[in-house]
């Protein structure tokens, strides 16, 4: 059961996993957006792995997306954001270095075991996939509640995307109404972004949200 | 592929929006948007008499057929209030022409995908439409340009985001469990065969699944503790979108939110979903009554009054059983009405005020006799007395669960209590005492808001029986 097939998808699902922790730690910018682009391009081998073993031509698809959308495109443009807006700073956590990773760490255990223990009937090569697509949503999740920088939580809500995508091909024989749809998802969060990105730069002199939080019409 | 009703309710809007997109001016387009609202309502009746086919992708049954007349009927009497509200907004400066272009295409494309995720057939279809709704309104949110306006929609889009990611985990995770039964491919991922088979999935991955969903689309009801996006995306963007934001796109999400409960209920051996709906419905009531307290501005508090009630609908859906469905699906229809003629008196209101601050405001029964009148009533109607429609839900909702779980029922009612003092204590600056403010009369119409609110007195004296059997009916389908 335990074939080469199975060991290679294994193993590039868990470094998507790590990757998604080295997120976690980077401080500076430029280092997270390269450390992004890392994720995607892990991402878009996992995922042409999958289209091979699945037999599954329309996986290639998702994997050239990933490779060329979120592995090159993105980060260049969000390089090109960071440099105009002058924020290659410091990013600022709310929680530190040391909590975060902690937290991430019971993040994926807890899904490792929620997961594994509730697809028990489930092919091993899904079950496994998924556990591992749930913990780099989590964690995703886990670095959008944890910066506070505009730009970072959304690297974190691709990397949460990521997730998806993963379990998405590793649900074998999906239709292709799913891939196209994330794919399409993440292209118009991607405009979305860049539109706020942009009009929150027309407005202020920063992306910080912190910044942004301080008038809420409510609070005296 | 043939033409039916079907294709029209999405065709019309899709249509409208690229025409909208296209044309210039303020005058032509609003009353483009007000005729292509209608049009897509009067085509959604036509679903009552002729049932166009279901497909694997598309379809029409007796719960959406609620939903949808319901969502195209606000659509088309928001967009009425949309073209006197828009072309005051222009008047004043605060909204610029070209801006106007994108808010008329963005209201028909925010149709489309409301229709389109009602009538999916599809769970990734049906994810997909409710991504786009929310995205659209994102938008619209943003559309002032203001400090408060751009943190509201970056809010809205960042929970929102999340939420639907959640909800995509979940759709995959009933894919995985529907697969070994159903076989791979897109039949797995359709509701009737889905629903056919649910009986044979995996329980366990059913559960998981559920959580995610209920995680994922709550976000989008805005159920209590996921609730945080609501309040600042009604009060920051234009009125219009705040009454279809609440009367409808809350609607959409809960419409996904029972179509999963209903493939949960369908096997045995899963979860009951309805305790985990009881639960946060309670927390989302009660905590929404308190919140209504300490409110400053009108339209938030109109938008924590939102979450009160869809706190009740939750709940009363995930009570279940024939006489809790029906009266959830009454409160939902009548929430919808009344909720969305608020707004319209609000949006009005705090045009001839100015300002959306309830200390700016007083005296309005005085002073704008139609506006303040139509507020009281629309208050009257949402606190839940007598004799409106909502008083008949919440007393059908409140008695049901008396009957089965007391203790449930004294929460409810307590948070039902605590909501109508909060609602009345502002009420009370608002309408009567001192004018305060500017007090020029309104260029209000007048129309959509009174028909909502006799729609909702009519209905807390008599229902059609009609009416009463196709509720019943849908009621049991939720089971």
């Amino acid at each position: 059961m335990h074939s080469l097939n199975f060991d290679i998808a294994h193993m590039l699902a868990g470094s998507l996993v790590l990757v998604s922790f080295m997120q976690l730690y980077q401080d500076r910018l430029y280092a997270l957006l390269n450390i992004f682009a890392l994720h995607a391009l892990v991402l878009a081998a996992s995922v042409a792995w999958q289209a091979f073993i699945q037999d599954a031509p329309h996986l290639y698809v998702t994997a050239a997306i990933a490779l060329i959308f979120k592995a090159i495109v993105i980060p260049i443009a969000l390089h090109r954001i960071i440099v105009r807006l002058g924020i290659h700073r410091e990013i600022e956590t709310v929680v530190g270095v040391g909590p975060a990773m902690l937290l991430g760490m019971g993040l994926v255990a807890l899904s490792m075991v929620v997961m594994l223990r509730v697809t028990a009937q489930a092919d091993p090569l899904a079950r496994e996939d998924l556990a591992f697509a749930l913990s780099v949503v989590l964690l995703g999740l886990l670095m959008m509640v944890t910066r506070r920088n505009a730009v970072s939580q959304v690297i974190g809500f691709m990397s949460l995307e990521n997730g998806l995508v993963l379990a998405a091909t590793g649900a074998k024989g999906m239709p292709l109404v799913v891939e196209i749809s994330v794919a399409f998802s993440v292209l118009i969060a991607f405009i979305v972004i860049g539109i706020f990105l942009f009009r929150i730069r027309e407005r202020f002199d920063t992306v910080d949200l912190q910044a942004l939080d301080k008038f809420r019409g409510e609070r005296e | 592929m043939k033409f039916d009703a079907l294709t029209g309710i999405l065709l019309i809007p899709a249509v409208a929006a690229a025409l909208l997109a296209a044309l210039p001016g303020y005058r032509l387009t609003a009353r483009l948007n007000v005729l292509a609202a209608l049009a897509t309502f009067l085509t959604a009746c036509s679903l009552f008499v002729v049932q166009p086919t279901s497909g694997p992708y598309l379809l029409v049954d007796d719960l959406n057929k609620v939903f949808i007349v319901l969502t195209t009927f606000v659509g088309f009497t928001t967009s009425a209030f949309s073209a006197s509200y828009i072309g005051h907004e222009i008047e004043i400066g605060r909204l610029k022409l070209g801006f106007v272009r994108f808010y008329h295409a963005m209201y028909q494309v925010l149709m489309f995908a409301m229709n389109l995720a009602l009538v999916a057939n599809n769970i990734g279809l049906m994810w997909v439409a409710i991504e786009m709704a929310t995205l659209t309104t994102v938008l619209m949110v943003g559309i002032y340009r203001t400090h408060e306006a751009l943190e509201a929609a970056w809010k809205y889009f960042i929970l929102g985001s999340v939420g639907i990611a959640l909800a995509l985990f979940g759709t995959i995770l009933v894919y995985m469990a529907a697969r070994p039964v159903i076989g791979e491919g897109l039949y797995a991922m359709v509701w009737t065969v889905l629903v056919a088979h649910a009986a044979n999935f995996d329980p366990a991955l059913l559960n998981v699944a559920f959580v995610f969903l209920l995680l994922g689309y709550g976000t989008k009801v805005g159920l209590a503790p996921l609730h945080a996006w609501l309040p600042d995306a009604h009060a920051e963007g234009p009125t219009p979108i705040s009454a279809v934001l609440s009367g409808l796109l809350l609607n959409v999400a809960l419409y996904a939110l029972l179509r999963f409960k209903m493939l949960l209920a369908l096997n045995p051996a899963a979860i009951a979903p309805g305790p985990l709906m009881v639960t946060m419905g309670l927390i989302s009531c009660v905590f929404a009554a308190f919140m209504l307290y300490r409110r400053r501005d009108i339209k938030r508090m109109f938008a924590y009054s939102s979450i009160e009630h869809m706190g009740i609908i939750v709940f009363a859906f995930g009570m279940g059983g024939g006489l809790a469905n029906f009266a959830g699906l009454l409160h939902m229809t009548m929430h919808s009405l009344t909720k969305s003629a608020i707004f319209f008196a609000v949006g009005h209101i705090s045009q001839v005020k100015g300002t959306q601050k309830i200390a700016d405001m007083g005296g309005l029964t005085a002073t704008n006799p139609l506006l303040g009148w139509g507020l009281v009533l629309g208050v009257v109607a949402i606190a839940g007395l007598p004799p409106l429609g909502i008083f008949m839900s919440e007393f059908l909702v409140v008695s049901s669960t008396f009957a089965r779980q007391p203790w449930l029922a004294v929460i409810l009612v307590f948070g039902i209590l605590i909501a109508l003092g909060g609602l009345f204590l502002r009420l009370n600056t608002i309408a009567f005492g001192e004018p305060r403010g500017p007090t020029a009369p309104a260029q209000a119409s007048y129309v959509p808001m009174f028909a909502h609110l006799a729609l909702v007195f009519t209905a807390g004296l008599y229902m059609p029986p009609a009416l009463v059997t196709g509720f019943e009916n849908v009621a049991k389908l939720l089971g």
